[in-house]
């Protein structure tokens, strides 16, 4: 069977490579076929490459506080480049300052993202997540 | 003595040069009208006459040629995202040597198919997804193609998922499948594609474009010219068994109608401080700048480099440059004399097709603060440092300021996010020899390499 295709990267002028680095080794892991398009990526970056690779999800972190504003019309553009309905989540410190997680999850999917996780998630929780959005049956 | 003849149809000039592999040098060159429409052996024979004139008679154990008459290699090819799959398309079309006439991206539409059917590619290369990836794209463009009647060669290179599926929608016509142009996410593997680009040159193309009499006299290779100019900065650059090359460079291509530049280099960010970000970029790159031409395409150079500098440069006023303008375009096999106002526009036109080509075929840099620092986000190959500049093309060939022009090509402070060279050597192909190497370089690269290295000369800006 085919795997599912992620695609992930971190979003805007944030060049956090390393917890990137282990999110597609924890990704690849876990039976998902990445492609990792690095730091500094552009929401048109995301939405090429989950064209061409067929993506099933598509995986934004961001972890300079500016993630609120990168993530902003994503859906929107998914939307509008055929990609309708596609799993989208976000991860990482994608707000400014201390705020309650619940009101920024609540912001977030009203942005249309499928899932907002807080800082500090492990990726055993994101891909426990990935997993039940794309019925990913776990093995006996 | 063991000699060969290596030819190269241009699309204007049929030119020949002779080489002696057994003392491993140029015996000499000449050229001579292309003759297609009625035989191009009437032409070979002409520039044949005019080599043996200076040479004396000579006798040849090969002979071996490349073609750009009748138009060059004409490609259309469609992908599916323009930045990814569809320039990944382009970029082998374009290193096989091809004059590509059309880019899609997306589904084809029926416009687009008219236009297709208009155009009448000698090949079609249809392309799009990953290696598991899209398939719908690619099959809805082969549905698309076999729902017209058309003639030309169709190169599968997309989703190896969906290859079969679209011979199988393509039956009836003649079909080639290939490796995908880019397997996976940011991975271009165009070579396999090249190759076959090539092939069907060779198998197809060579007979419907009245080579095939001059093919009988030929020993073999025949190759589209670009392609052998890609060959031979290849073994300039890279070197071979027993000869060493020169390393990186770009090479620039002026001509008539179109400016060619060519850079062997990885170009890929030396230091940690810089993101890439795009598709990466083949080692040896070919681009092709349609609208920068010194006759034909006489106008795309002044809209590019806008007519104060053209002024600037040639000395003239708007006046001036603008009747020579319209006089070039009436008449474009006009030859400036020496110290006339055509020169001068010429120099001013030469420098700035240089400057506009090698541009658009560098890289990028812009400079980004995070909030960890600045940081530098590179689009394109970074050619800064990049030693060696081979200039070729009447306008640099056959003028004494060549190194004053080709110093266009040079980084400038006016655009310092350009990732062009920052100094190099120039090296001039004053005996329009570069095709023939490549074409050379086949069977005998140490020669052809040697050749180069002695006839390539320096000019004006080496140290």
């Amino acid at each position: 069977m085919r795997k599912k295709v992620l695609v992930m990267g971190v979003i805007g002028a944030d060049v956090h490579a390393v917890g990137n680095k282990i999110l597609y080794h924890a990704f690849t892991e876990a039976g998902f076929d990445v492609v990792n398009l690095g730091v500094m990526v552009s929401q048109e970056e995301y939405i090429a490459a989950a064209i061409e690779s067929a993506a099933d999800a598509i995986v934004v972190s961001s972890l300079y506080g500016q993630g609120e504003l990168d993530c902003r019309g994503m859906r929107e553009k998914c939307d509008e480049a055929g990609l309708k309905g596609i799993p989208l989540l976000v991860g990482g410190n994608i707000v400014i300052g201390k705020q309650k997680f619940e009101e920024v999850e609540v912001r977030f999917k009203e942005m249309g993202f499928d899932r907002a996780f807080p800082p500090g998630t492990p990726p055993e929780t994101t891909i426990a997540a990935l997993k039940e959005i794309l019925h990913v049956e776990e093995e006996a | 003595m063991n000699n060969v003849l290596l030819i190269d149809f241009g699309s204007t000039y049929t030119k020949v040069t002779a080489v002696d592999t057994e003392e491993g040098r140029l015996l000499g060159t000449a050229d001579s009208y292309t003759t297609i429409e009625t035989d191009v052996g009437d032409g070979l024979e002409n520039a044949l006459k005019k080599l043996h004139e200076k040479t004396g008679p000579l006798e040849y154990s090969a002979r071996y040629a490349c073609s750009s008459a009748a138009g060059g290699l004409r490609m259309i090819t469609s992908g599916l995202v323009p930045e990814l799959t569809a320039e990944a398309a382009y970029q082998a079309s374009l290193g096989a040597g091809a004059k590509v006439l059309k880019v899609y991206s997306f589904q084809l539409t029926e416009d687009d198919l008219e236009e297709i059917l208009q155009i009448n590619p000698d090949i079609f290369l249809l392309v799009g997804g990953t290696d598991g990836g899209n398939t719908e794209c690619i099959l809805h463009n082969a549905r698309m193609l076999a729902g017209v009647e058309f003639d030309f060669p169709v190169i599968v290179a997309g989703n190896r998922t969906a290859a079969r599926e679209c011979e199988r929608i393509l039956a009836g016509h003649e079909v080639h499948l290939c490796e995908n142009v880019m397997p996976k996410f940011g991975v271009l593997n165009i070579e396999p594609a090249r190759k076959k680009i090539r092939e069907i040159f060779l198998n197809r193309i060579v007979q419907a474009k009245g080579l095939s009499k001059a093919a009988e006299l030929l020993s073999g290779i025949l190759m589209p010219t670009p392609s052998a100019v890609m060959k031979a900065m290849h073994l300039l650059s890279g070197g071979c068994e027993g000869e060493s090359g020169i390393g990186d460079l770009i090479a620039v291509d002026v001509g008539g109608a179109t400016t060619d530049i060519y850079s062997m280099a990885d170009g890929m960010p030396k230091d940690a401080s810089t993101v890439y970000k795009g598709l990466p970029e083949p080692y040896d790159k070919r681009t092709v700048e349609g609208d920068i031409g010194m006759r034909y395409s006489v106008r795309g150079i002044v809209e590019a480099a806008g007519l104060a500098r053209i002024c600037q440069l040639s000395g003239l006023d708007q006046d001036a440059v603008n009747a020579l303008l319209d006089r070039l375009c009436s008449s474009p096999d006009l030859i400036p004399e020496k110290g006339s106002d055509l020169e001068k526009l010429d120099y001013a036109l030469a420098s700035m097709a240089i400057e506009t080509a090698v541009a658009r075929h560098a890289g990028s840099m812009e400079e980004t603060y995070t909030l960890m620092g600045l940081t530098y986000v590179q689009s394109g190959k970074d050619l800064r440092h990049v030693k060696q500049v081979i200039v070729t093309g009447g306008s640099l060939i056959r003028t004494d300021r060549t190194g004053e022009i080709a110093a266009h090509a040079f980084a400038s402070p006016a655009a310092p996010m350009s990732l062009r060279p920052i100094r190099a050597d120039i090296r001039v192909d004053r005996k329009y020899i570069i095709a023939a190497m490549g074409l050379l370089s086949e069977y005998y690269p140490q020669i052809a390499l040697r050749i180069m290295k002695k006839e390539l000369v320096y000019d004006g800006y080496s140290e």
